[in-house]
């Protein structure tokens, strides 16, 4: 009913990539693949020899554009499926999923903005997406992005960001929650009132505000937007944990 | 038959396997999902509505909600992202009690919340002892994270279905999509078929 089912298939495994000491990239060739919008994700299924099967859902990282599809997974020591997908997998192996899913948390570069984007954690995979996908549209909207991190360690796609910030004109913002790194001048906090203002734009731009991370996160960062006079309507949010796989 | 995923043990539930629905896992936490900020309704602007194809259109404020006739009782639930939760116990208001005094003349329900949030669902899984619009977890007032004031509480669907900060229900005779069934999400939502997506 209503529209195209959502099929599993088979990816083949095409590069792994480590992101931080929790985090891998698994970069996946997948016949196929009807595309997606950034902010999407996929699920992904396993199954043990003796059929017993275990599911979960991974933002994908990648932009539409790019020609495999990345998932970024972060390690959840006592998890299921991410410690399998982290330590287990390897080049060459299949790995069952199906996707896209999720329309509401998305963004096209024909959408426009201003857009913020508001990552905790590994919260930034989605916003990533559509970060690479802005960059691969050449698509010069007003982009601000803060990632709060416990550490330079945790933070994910450091490079890249820093080039997407030098070449793209992403503002890039970030605070570390836990251990900055050493002669950090910029924000060393949990986020406040006070660093939303300061990384805009203001609620009078009416940006297309998305926001993901673990659930307190997203709960502290929606409420603190709403309060600084952001509609609630251009928030879209995402939460995860505090179990998941 | 599913290829098998080399070197994957996978964890067997600690549970009766009879409980959990395919696909998911059982957690002891209690996950939120959300699709935008919690609102916070004041219980002195808050309202539930029944409103539509129906004979007494009613609407209580929460004094008069919390009044009604309540239950307490002990559900398993199965969220469409892969978790569930059994034996969680909440206490609510039946919607048997509910629309045994509006007197619905319509087949279909769309749920409406603080938030703009809404969901679809056949009126005959409202009835029978199976929904309730609960106002409190494990004996304490229900939190806005988990849709406090009240959420709509519909266990035999995917948890989606059940409505966070409901503020009311709408009958027609068309079954109208809500939010996540318009963006992919299947239209009825058994946890037992596995109706995650579109034509699953």
């Amino acid at each position: 009913m209503r529209g195209p089912a959502v099929v599993w298939r088979y990816g083949t495994v095409t590069a792994l990539i480590d992101e931080s000491p929790h985090a891998k990239t698994i970069e996946l060739e997948v016949p196929d693949w009807p595309g997606h919008a950034a902010g999407q994700h996929v699920d992904v299924r396993l199954t043990a020899d003796d059929g017993y099967q275990a599911q979960r859902s991974y933002s994908i990282a990648s932009a539409p554009e790019d020609p495999r599809l990345a998932l970024t997974v972060e390690r959840i020591d006592d998890g299921e499926v991410s410690p399998y997908l982290t330590s287990e997998l390897r080049l060459g192996d299949e790995l069952e999923l199906r996707g896209p899913i999720g329309g509401h948390f998305t963004w096209r570069a024909d959408d426009d903005g201003p857009l913020l984007l508001i990552a905790g954690g590994s919260g930034l995979v989605p916003l990533m997406a559509m970060l690479r996908h802005r960059a691969a549209r050449s698509s010069e909207v007003d982009a601000r992005l803060l990632v709060s991190a416990r550490s330079l360690d945790d933070a994910l796609y450091r490079n890249e960001l820093e080039t997407l910030a030098a070449a793209d004109g992403v503002l890039l913002h970030r605070t570390f929650t836990r251990e900055p790194p050493v002669g950090w001048t910029g924000f060393a906090r949990r986020i406040d009132a006070q660093m939303l203002r300061a990384v805009g734009p203001a609620p009078a731009a009416r940006p297309r505000i998305f926001v993901c991370g673990p659930t307190a996160f997203v709960e502290r960062a929606d409420d603190l937007l709403v309060e600084l006079g952001h509609d609630p309507t251009t928030i879209r949010s995402e939460r995860f944990g505090p179990t998941g796989g | 038959m599913a290829r098998i995923s080399r070197g994957f043990q996978g964890r067997r539930p600690q549970v009766d396997p009879d409980r959990v629905p395919p696909g998911q896992y059982v957690t002891r936490d209690f996950p939120v999902l959300s699709a935008g900020p919690t609102p916070h309704t004041p219980l002195d602007e808050w309202t539930f509505t029944i409103r539509g194809a129906v004979e007494n259109p009613a609407s209580w404020s929460w004094e008069e909600f919390v009044a009604l006739p309540s239950e307490t009782f002990t559900v398993d639930i199965h969220c469409v992202t892969k978790w569930s939760k059994l034996d969680t116990t909440w206490t609510g208001v039946s919607l048997d009690t509910l629309l045994e005094q509006a007197e619905p003349k319509a087949k279909f329900v769309l749920a409406f919340c603080d938030g703009g949030y809404t969901t679809n669902v056949p009126i005959a899984d409202l009835m029978g002892g199976r929904a309730w619009i609960a106002y409190e977890y494990d004996g304490e007032p229900l939190e806005p994270e988990h849709g406090g004031p009240a959420r709509l509480l519909v266990p035999h669907l995917y948890f989606w279905k059940s409505a966070k900060w409901v503020r009311g229900i709408e009958l027609g005779d068309y079954d109208e999509p809500g939010f996540w069934e318009g963006y992919g999400y299947h239209n009825y939502g058994d946890p037992w078929k596995e109706q995650r997506y579109w034509n699953d």
